[in-house]
Order: C-alpha cells, then structure tokens, then sequence
C-alpha cells in the first residue's frame, strides 16, 4: 500500500495549493486617506520602464514613483511604507476594482472607457505619441517620413497602425512583448522607430545615452492621471491637492528632469488638473 | 455568426497549417541530418550531433522563437525573405519563416530521436546478415535496415508532428498572425464571448491534430513489425 | 559508442581516411558558422563587458533570476503535483470496462491532448480575470498552473494507461484467481508495478512542464525565470545576453532532470522492470497511444 499513502499526500498537497491559490485577498481598503492612515500603501507602477517605472536592484525609479511617493507623503506617509506592485497594462482596472492595490501611478491614460470602471486624478503628465529612431539616422524627421521604414509597437498597442492611419504611410509593423525587443532591433537596424508616449521613448532615449533621438513632434495628446477605486472621491481630492502642490512647487520638474535627462524631452508646462 | 464573420478564423488557421506544413517538411529534413550525424562513423559530427540535440530539446519554445527574431535577424541581419526592405509584407514573410526555422531548428531534434530509436530497434544481426550475404553499405541501410526502421518509426513521428502543429502558437511571441494571436484579439475586444471564443479555437486544433493522430495512429499499428 | 553499429562495420583502412576527411570537412563548416555567429555579435556590440557583467553581480542573481527560477518551480512543481493525481483518475477510467466512464474519460483526456498549452493558458488567464474571484498576486500563476494541469493530467493518463498495460496479463490473472476484486486487483496489483514503470515518464513530463512554463512567461505575464528577462535588460540595455544566460538557466536544469530520466530507466531495466519511456518523445499525440512504451531492450 506504499503508493496509496503517497497519493493521499499527493491529493492532499493539489488540495492544499488550490486552497492557497484561493484564499487570502489584501483585505481592500477604504479610501485612500484611510489607508494612509493605517500606516500602509499599495501603489501599482510598472516594473519595466525606465525613466517612468523601473525595478532596480535597489529599489523603484521613475518619474511614476516619484509621483506616488510625493502623494504618500503628503497624505503623512514615509515612503518606505509604501509597497511597490508590478500593473501591467492590461490588468490596471482590475487591480484597483479588487483593491488588489490603493492607488495607480503606471503611465495611465485617462480615457472614458476606463472611467467607467475606476476613478482617476489629475492628469500629471500629458504625453503624446511620438516617434523613438536611431541617434544617427537622419531620414526619419517626423511621422510622414516612415514610408517603407520599419515601425515597432507592443502587443495590444495600437499605436504603431494608428501611424500608418493617421499619416497614410506603408510603414512595416513588427509586434513584440515588450519595448525591450523594439530597442534591440532599433540599436542593431533591423528596426526604424519606435511609436508610443513620448515619455516612454524618453526614459528609453535617457537610459541608453547617445544612442537613440526622440523626434519630438508628438501628434496625440494623452492625460496621464492617477487611478484610484471607483468610489474613493476623498482620495481623489487628496491626490490632486498633492498634484497641485507637486506642479507648483517646483518638485514636479524636478522629478522630470531627473528621471528623463539628456533624453531631448522638452519638459513641458505642468497639466491643468481636470479630473475633479 | 457574429464573430465568425468579423474575425478571419479561417485565415488565421490557414497561417497555422502553413507553418505546420513547412516546419515540418523543414524538421523531417533536418532531423535526418542530425540522426545520419548522431549515427554516424566520425566522432566529431556524433559529438556534435548529441550537443546540439540535448541543448536545444532542453531550451524552451519560446525562448528558440524569440531568438530567431531578435538574434538571428535583429543581430546577424539574416533575411530569409525574398520580399524587398522596404515592402510592407516583409516584416510579416520574414517573421513567418523566422518562425518555421525556429520550429525546423527544436522540432528536427525529436525527429532525430525518434529515427536514431528506430533504426535502434533493428537488431544488430539483420544487418550483420547482410553483409553477409555480400550486400554494400547503402544496400544494407536502404534494403534491410530503413524499411524496418521507417515502421517503427510512423507513431513517434506521427506525435512529432502534431506536437508541432500545437506548438505553432508560439510564433505569436514574434507577432506571426496566426491562431493564437486571433484568440488574443478576439479575448481583448470581445471578451464577453470569452467561452464561444475558446470553442471555436479548440475546435479548430481538435479538427487539426485529432483526425491526423486517429489515422496515423492506425497506420503505425497495421505496420508495426512484430518481433 | 565503438560497439558495432546495425549500420556499419568496423572502418578499414580506406574508411578511416575517409572519416578524417570528413571530420575536417565538418569542423570547417562549424568553424565558420561559430565564425559568422561571434563575429556577428561582436560587429553589434553584443559581447562587450558592460552587456555581460551585470551577471557577475550578486544583484542580478538575487533579485531577478533566483526569484524567477523558484516561481518556475513552483509552477512547475504544482501543476505535476496537482495533474499526477487526476492523471491517475482519468488513466484509470479509461481502462473500465463501463462504456460510461471509459469514453468521457477518453473523450476528456484526447480533447485537452490536441489543445496547444497556450491556449488553455490564455483561456485561463481571461476565465479567472472576469469570471472568477483569484486574487490578483495568484492570478498569473493559477492561470500558468490552470493551462499546465489541464494539458499534463491528460497526457498523464495516457502514460498511467500504457503502464497499467505494458504490465504481464498474468498478474492480474493470478490477482483474480486469488479472489482478489477487480478494485482490489488495481490497486494491491496493478497500480504499484505500474507507478514504477511510469516513474522515467513522469521525470521527462517535468521537463515538458519546466519548459511550457515558459509561456507564461512570455504570454500570460507570470514572473517566471523567462519573464526577467524584461526587468533585467531595462536595467543594463543587455537584451540578447540576458536571453543567452536565461536560455543557459534552462538548459542546466533540463539536461539534470533529463539524465536523471534515462538514469532510472537504465536502473529499472537492469532489474528487468518495463519502464514507459522517459527522456524520447516529449509530446504525445491525441488519438494516438502512447508511443515511448519501451521494454528496456533497447537503447
């Protein structure tokens, strides 16, 4: 019977992992001033941008993180009780709707269908989509320029066809996971561009000096704002009380120009702050 | 139905089977050449041989597919593509064929050990018997030793070949339009549908790969040589 | 290796020039195919120090890659933990003699074995996001385990079906005649030889499932060990290298579980045990039966 004990414990581990798989939420909070309070934040930021959202070896940057710490403090908090969660694009509403996080700091575009799931903030930041080429390429001067250029976008972006709509050129698309893959092959010519926010390409333009131009013409105007829960219209005032403070006393630019240096990014005025 | 006529199934089907049917032409190829390598007489291409088999076998799909984009072609510049640098179908034909080498490249290592098993069941003493009787090497191999070794060969072969047709979907990883990337767009502007959708992808695999493994599953069975 | 081939005989002395000739000819051909491949990293700056000494750095080690490698294993080690037993199940199902339960068992096991684990991945990734209450923290996981069980529990019963078959018929004829039940038959019997002879299959599945995990990774947004590579090369603009030392990752651990695969087919076979295949045919087919069942006469 050696095998049926092992079995009962190979039921009982499966039983066990589904049980852990299940159980255990954050708790959730309510409101964000309330969870300040508590001593605890948990902010949504992107892992992987740098320049807006990074995980370094050592910690968090970006000009996302700077946001979020700014606002914590201001809500009382330090800092260091802040806890840092990976939101990827695609998960951002269902974090904040499951409380799963107490605030969004992750290049997050205002937009009416998200509205209707969350609340936002803000804006802080009012990107547009630009164009990301190589430091030394010349041909490539604005959107108009990408005839027979290769154009390069993430999966579930549509701002590389949106190029071609818009300006009614024949640029060649390439789709890959992550603006990492872009960049390999906008350094080693396989690639012309890159299109997204202009303050994505700059935080790639400023983490790799010298290599890459930011064509600075952006043709869309995105509102980059705060995302918070759908009911917390407390927190969302508390948020943009800080915003205002962050843009007028000068730590906003600041945090710009740290995070985006030597990037060609022109850091522009502070936003008006419309969500209200 | 509604999301039959406002996606393209069928298109995106078609893009799986052509990179079932040209990687696994391409796998057959190249995994006889690694198998006549990991078999053969000169120390050197069976050092290679079993190498080259045990690393790639052991190196995730994904990761083989996405270096074919960003090492192969991104780096080395190799272009597998006839279409010219600037026509906006070459990102996409090159891709796919990017694609299918990838799939020849991990898929030839099974084949290779699917046949080095093959020819293994063909016990030492037909071929001894052979030479015997005065046969020459290409006669032994192509007479006594393939044809033994081909039945034995048919079912662990079939299974190469619909594994394939299911690892197809990883080409998504390097944007080639096929069905898992339509399941993808589908899930992100029709999610409601998120059961229908699953259906009608599945459907479309079981339709690939079950007729085909019934078939040759039958046929291996009829031919098996029993010893 | 120098055993006597089925293929060939033992070189004479006009063979042997001409397999020196050979070895010289195909050392050439490697050498400029390692030429182009190193020569093309070099002229891209792909092997310059500063994209390759981030792994020198304790850093790169404990914050990236270590905590990636063990949310693999954990996939990994869950999805064989949980799909074993359900494998066992649906293995067992299908061999009774009840048309009731043997075809949807069957009906079951040949749907999900045509299926791509990408798909039931997606599938699942969406089915938890929308429908289902999983928390956020385990949502990549769950779906990556969830398209990883369903898969893997399929191709387990087949392997469960085709050791209770490789088994001698008189053991349950002898299990019968002792009055044994046709339960008691299965499990005093049948199930503990067959368990043994699947154990090299089992080890050669976890490979299959190391690697698949991958995918979700890449697709699915899990932070397994191919997912760092995102984190990693924003840090050190060190894209390509940080696939190669990934890839090295795999492969190590792979080539380990591997060799330990044909290892306990060896063994079991020296002692004269039918084994399941491990290590050869990594995927199986659905309408097919499984195809690495081996006596251990061979190889």
């Amino acid at each position: 019977m050696r095998f049926s004990k092992g079995l009962r414990i190979g039921a009982a581990a499966a039983a066990l992992a589904v049980l852990a798989a299940c159980g255990g939420g954050s708790g959730g909070g309510s409101g964000l001033e309330a969870r300040a309070k508590s001593g605890k934040l948990v902010v949504g930021i992107k892992f992987d941008q740098p320049g807006m959202g990074l995980k370094t070896p050592t910690g968090y940057t970006g000009f996302d993180v700077d946001v979020a710490k700014y606002i914590a403090k201001e809500l009382g908090l330090d800092e260091s009780k802040i806890e840092w969660k990976e939101a990827p694009s695609a998960q951002r509403e269902n974090l904040l709707e499951k409380g799963d996080v107490d605030m969004v700091t992750a290049t997050y575009s205002i937009t009416e269908d998200r509205k209707k799931k969350v609340l936002f903030a803000g804006p802080y930041l009012t990107p547009g989509q630009d164009l990301l080429v190589r430091a030394n390429d010349t041909s490539i001067n604005s959107p108009e320029n990408l005839n027979g250029k290769k154009l390069c976008s993430v999966k579930g972006s549509t701002s590389a066809a949106k190029v071609n709509e818009k300006f009614g050129t024949q640029a060649g698309l390439q789709e890959y996971g992550g603006y990492s893959e872009c960049l390999t092959g906008l350094e080693s010519g396989a690639i012309d561009a890159i299109s997204t926010d202009d303050s994505i390409l700059a935080g790639y333009a400023a983490a790799n000096p010298g290599k890459f131009r930011l064509i600075g013409k952006p043709f869309t105007k995105e509102l980059i704002g705060v995302g918070l829960a759908k009911s917390d219209t407390k927190g969302r005032d508390a948020v943009n009380k800080a915003l205002e403070k962050m843009m007028t006393s000068g730590a906003w630019k600041a945090a710009l120009e740290k995070n985006l240096d030597k990037s060609g990014y022109k850091i522009p005025e502070p936003p008006q702050i419309t969500e209200k | 139905m509604d999301l039959l006529s406002k996606y393209d199934v069928l298109g995106a089907f078609w893009v799986t089977v052509q990179l079932t049917f040209y990687s696994a032409v391409g796998a057959l190829i190249w995994g006889t050449i690694l198998a006549g390598m990991r078999v053969s007489p000169v120390p050197l291409m069976r050092g290679i041989g079993t190498v080259y088999v045990n690393v790639v076998r052991n190196t995730p799909l994904t990761l083989i597919i996405m270096g074919t984009s960003l090492g192969l072609y991104s780096t080395l510049g190799v272009v597998l593509t006839t279409k010219s640098d600037k026509d906006l179908l070459f990102l996409p034909s090159n891709n796919f064929w990017l694609a299918v080498l990838g799939f020849v490249a991990y898929t030839g290592t099974f084949v290779c050990e699917s046949l080095r098993s093959g020819i293994n069941t063909v016990p030492v003493g037909q071929a001894e018997a052979a030479r015997a009787l005065g046969l020459k090497f290409t006669q032994t191999l192509g007479i006594i030793v393939l044809p033994q070794a081909f039945r034995a060969v048919i079912a662990p072969l079939a299974s190469v070949l619909i594994a394939l047709t299911k690892n197809t979907t990883v080409a998504s990883a390097i944007g080639v339009a096929e069905a898992a990337v339509l399941m993808s767009k589908m899930i992100e502007f029709d999610s409601q549908y998120l059961f229908l959708i699953f259906g009608i992808i599945a459907l479309g695999f079981v339709i690939l790969t079950l007729p085909t493994g019934l078939f040759l599953g039958a046929v291996a069975k009829k031919v098996a040589v029993k010893r | 290796m120098s055993a006597p081939s089925v293929l060939y005989d033992a070189p004479g002395p006009k063979a042997k020039t001409r397999n020196v000739l050979y070895t010289v000819l195909f050392g050439l051909v490697l050498a400029a195919v390692a030429w182009f491949t190193i020569s093309g990293l070099a002229e891209k700056g792909q092997l310059e120090g500063a994209k390759w000494s981030p792994f020198l750095l304790g850093s790169t080690w404990t914050e990236y890659l270590l905590p990636g490698l063990l949310n693999t294993l954990i996939a990994a080690g869950l999805s064989i933990v949980i799909a074993l037993p359900i494998g066992f199940v649906l293995g067992i199902a299908r061999l009774s003699e009840h048309r009731w339960i043997s075809m949807p068992a069957g009906a079951l096991v040949e749907f999900f074995r045509s299926l791509p684990v990408l798909i039931l991945m997606i599938f699942a990734n969406e089915l938890f996001a929308r429908f289902m209450d999983v928390d956020r923290d385990v949502r990549p996981l769950a779906a990556v385990v969830t398209g990883l069980v369903l898969y893997n529990a399929s191709v387990l019963a087949e392997v469960v079906r085709a050791g209770i078959l490789s088994l001698p018929k008189g053991q349950s004829e002898a299990s019968m005649a002792l009055g044994l039940r046709k339960g008691q038959t299965m499990r005093i019997i049948l199930l503990p030889q067959a368990i043994t002879a699947m154990l090299p299959a089992i080890v050669s599945q976890l490979v299959v499932i190391l690697k698949d995990s991958a995918l979700g990774g890449a697709l699915v947004g899990y932070a397994e060990l191919f997912a760092q590579y995102r984190y990693i090369s924003n840090n050190y603009q060190n894209l390509i290298p940080t696939m190669i030392v990934i890839a090295v990752v795999y492969i190590v651990i792979n080539t380990l579980l591997t060799t330990f695969a044909s290892w306990l087919e060896k063994r079991m076979s020296r002692r004269g045990r039918p084994t399941v295949g491990g290590g050869l045919v990594e995927e199986q087919a659905p309408g097919m039966e499984f195809t690495g069942l081996r006596t251990g006469d061979n190889l």
